[in-house]
């Protein structure tokens, strides 16, 4: 269970040198765009800083988010985040179950009332009571609720807890909600993607464990260090879109020579996130340097508005699947062929009037 | 063009009713549209051309181009170009909308939707009439027909500042957090969900205005034939000229300027 210890004590347990933490907090600093001069500050808040227990809970998801998690590229990121947050309850990582998990969750409550991070995995749906997600054999809408009522802050990780995903997705049967419209009164820090980038999530939150306070969030509430550019801004391959030249169909020699993916439905242009920066898989790749387009999997309502291959979203209405384009040239043709007639008529009338005013 | 004072008639019929003569010939002239408001016309149609091209070859880009991508910039210039004219089309609306305060009382209707006026309503519905061949006659007008400035009204002076404001947001998306785009429109995107869908209602917009711009044209070059008033060159003069002696609907609004040019 949560003692005392600093992040420091916990670093030097686990057989981490002092020169490897020194390295880890210039990187942290780094990683958050911090200037040099803060490092210090950084340094001094892990060794005086008791660890801040985080409970993680998850609702209706997938476990994308964790499965990035725990592959956060940095190893040393890893392993000092694992130890630092004192996670002290994730039903997915941690080694109890049951009865006695649940009981941990209570004890944390009780002892950290109003200190501890909620980091929310998933959404609670909201139709049937509840009913479509059961945690501990309660709706997961209850046990979010009680475990956000103390809460210090709340962090909605992925798209499903920020937006609402797929689970989210027209036509939404169970009414899976995002938490900022469940629990209002808390500040939230949404950290949407499907899943979300690894460096991210560890970024974030040792951020908040290290300068005690939630970071810059932008107007829909995510923190802006991540989330304040597009995919297309920072995109290796924007010069192509510039220049005009662009994949037509993925086996074309565009695709091969690396041409941008707009025209095949890169959602680069309209998405928040730092893949393009910060890449995946110890920055490795990331979908469109893969020769994908984007799907803009960190955008609200992502799944609805498709095609992934098309630069244009469709527009369903009345059962009719459209982009704006066709349906401004189908209004065009019709109103074109409206004013033909009118122009016809017209002109008969004119005609069969000629001479009386 | 020899100066003209406000709805000052340089040719009238004589007092009370005297027929139409001449075939083709105007009776009177009532100057209607003043220089800035004319200007305004013609370079916000330029505008409006210039930036739905770009802006549909924004959405559908042209064929790739060959060769280095340092030896091309062709998408990087059309959107230039789109900005440049959206810049243009938004500083012309600022102007024109400070003419509506400071020029003659038509250059207010563009701006106006007289929504509780049951007359206006009556005349609306008389104008459709006769679109659909319902009517014998339209009646005649000194400034817009009411369907043409509900028509106006809906897509001109309120699509323009829904392109306004869901252009400047977009591009605030490329200008950056923190830029005045972004503080004065980057509330806009959250407000529609996420950037793909003010692209899209963006896209909608310019079709809507691009329907308005078919009909409009048609409209003008109709009445320009078939009614008995000047149209499409009152565009370019300013002047409204009428080819029989009834009085314009809305002529009441041009009397006490008449009766003063009159007794002066």
């Amino acid at each position: 269970m949560a003692t005392l210890e600093t992040f420091y004590e916990v670093m030097r347990r686990q057989g981490i040198t002092r020169r490897s933490f020194l390295k880890y907090c210039s990187l942290t600093a780094a990683a958050l765009g911090l200037g040099p001069e803060l490092v210090p500050q950084i340094v001094h808040a892990m060794e005086t800083k008791p660890r801040t227990p985080v409970l993680w809970l998850h609702g209706l998801e997938c476990t994308c988010c964790s499965e990035s998690f725990i592959r956060s590229a940095h190893p040393l990121v890893k392993d000092v985040v694992l130890s630092m947050i004192s996670l002290d309850y994730d039903d997915t990582l941690m080694a109890s179950a049951g009865h006695q998990a649940e009981a941990i969750l209570d004890e944390v409550m009780e002892k950290y009332k109003g200190n501890y991070i909620l980091a929310v995995e998933g959404n609670p749906p909201l139709n049937q009571d509840g009913m479509s997600c059961i945690v501990g054999g309660k709706p997961f809408t209850d046990q979010l609720r009680k475990v956000a009522k103390d809460a210090k802050a709340i962090i909605s990780w992925g798209s499903c807890a920020s937006f609402g995903c797929v689970q989210a997705a027209r036509p939404n049967p169970t009414r899976a909600t995002p938490v900022h419209e469940v629990i209002t009164d808390k500040p939230i820090i949404k950290v949407p993607g499907c899943p979300p980038i690894a460096e991210v999530m560890t970024g974030v939150i040792t951020y908040m464990l290290t300068f005690d306070r939630i970071p810059e969030l932008d107007r829909q509430g995510r923190p802006k260090m991540f989330y304040s550019q597009r995919i297309h801004d920072k995109c290796y391959r924007r010069p192509h879109f510039d220049a005009g030249q662009f994949v037509e169909s993925f086996d074309d020699e565009g695709a091969r020579k690396g041409y941008c993916l707009y025209k095949v439905g890169c959602k680069g242009p309209t998405t928040y996130n730092a893949c393009s920066t910060v890449r995946w898989n110890e920055g490795t790749s990331f979908p469109i340097q893969s020769g994908h387009g984007c799907i803009g999997c960190s955008e609200d309502g992502f799944w609805d508005k498709g095609s992934w291959y098309a630069r244009q979203s469709d527009i369903l209405q009345f059962g009719i699947e459209a982009n704006a384009d066709e349906i401004g040239t189908t209004a065009a043709i019709g109103v074109g062929s409206i004013i033909a007639a009118h122009a016809a008529v017209s002109a008969l009338k004119r005609a069969q009037h000629k001479g009386d005013v | 063009m020899a100066p003209l004072d406000d709805a000052k008639p340089v040719a009238t019929p004589d007092e009370e009713g005297t027929a139409a003569s001449g075939g083709g010939r105007f009776l009177k002239a009532i100057y209607v549209y003043e220089v800035p408001v004319r200007i305004w016309h013609w370079v916000n149609a330029l505008a409006i051309t210039v930036l739905s091209v770009t802006g549909y070859l924004i959405a559908n880009p042209l064929p790739s181009m060959p060769g280095e991508a340092s030896a091309n910039f062709l998408m990087g210039y059309i959107r230039f170009v789109h900005f440049a004219a959206a810049y243009i089309f938004t500083i012309g609306f600022i102007g024109r909308l400070y003419w509506a305060f400071a020029g003659n009382h038509h250059a207010r209707q563009l701006f106006r939707f007289p929504f509780w006026d049951r007359h206006w309503w009556g005349e609306l519905f008389l104008e459709a009439r006769w679109y659909l061949f319902l009517e014998r006659k339209p009646k005649l007008y000194v400034g817009h027909n009411p369907l043409a400035q509900f028509a106006m009204f809906w897509a001109i002076a309120v699509g323009s500042v829904f392109m306004i404001v869901t252009g400047f947001a977009l591009y605030s998306e490329g200008a950056g957090l923190g830029s005045w785009q972004d503080k004065l429109f980057g509330w806009v995107i959250p407000l529609f969900g996420q950037s793909m869908d003010v692209h899209t209602w963006h896209h909608l917009g310019m079709w809507a205005i691009l329907l308005f711009v078919i009909v409009h044209v048609y409209a003008a070059v109709r009445e320009d034939i078939m009614s008995r008033q000047s149209i499409i060159s009152t565009m370019i003069s300013g002047v409204r000229t009428f080819k029989d002696a009834e009085a314009p609907a809305d002529e009441e609004h041009e009397r006490p300027v008449k009766k003063a040019a009159r007794v002066g």
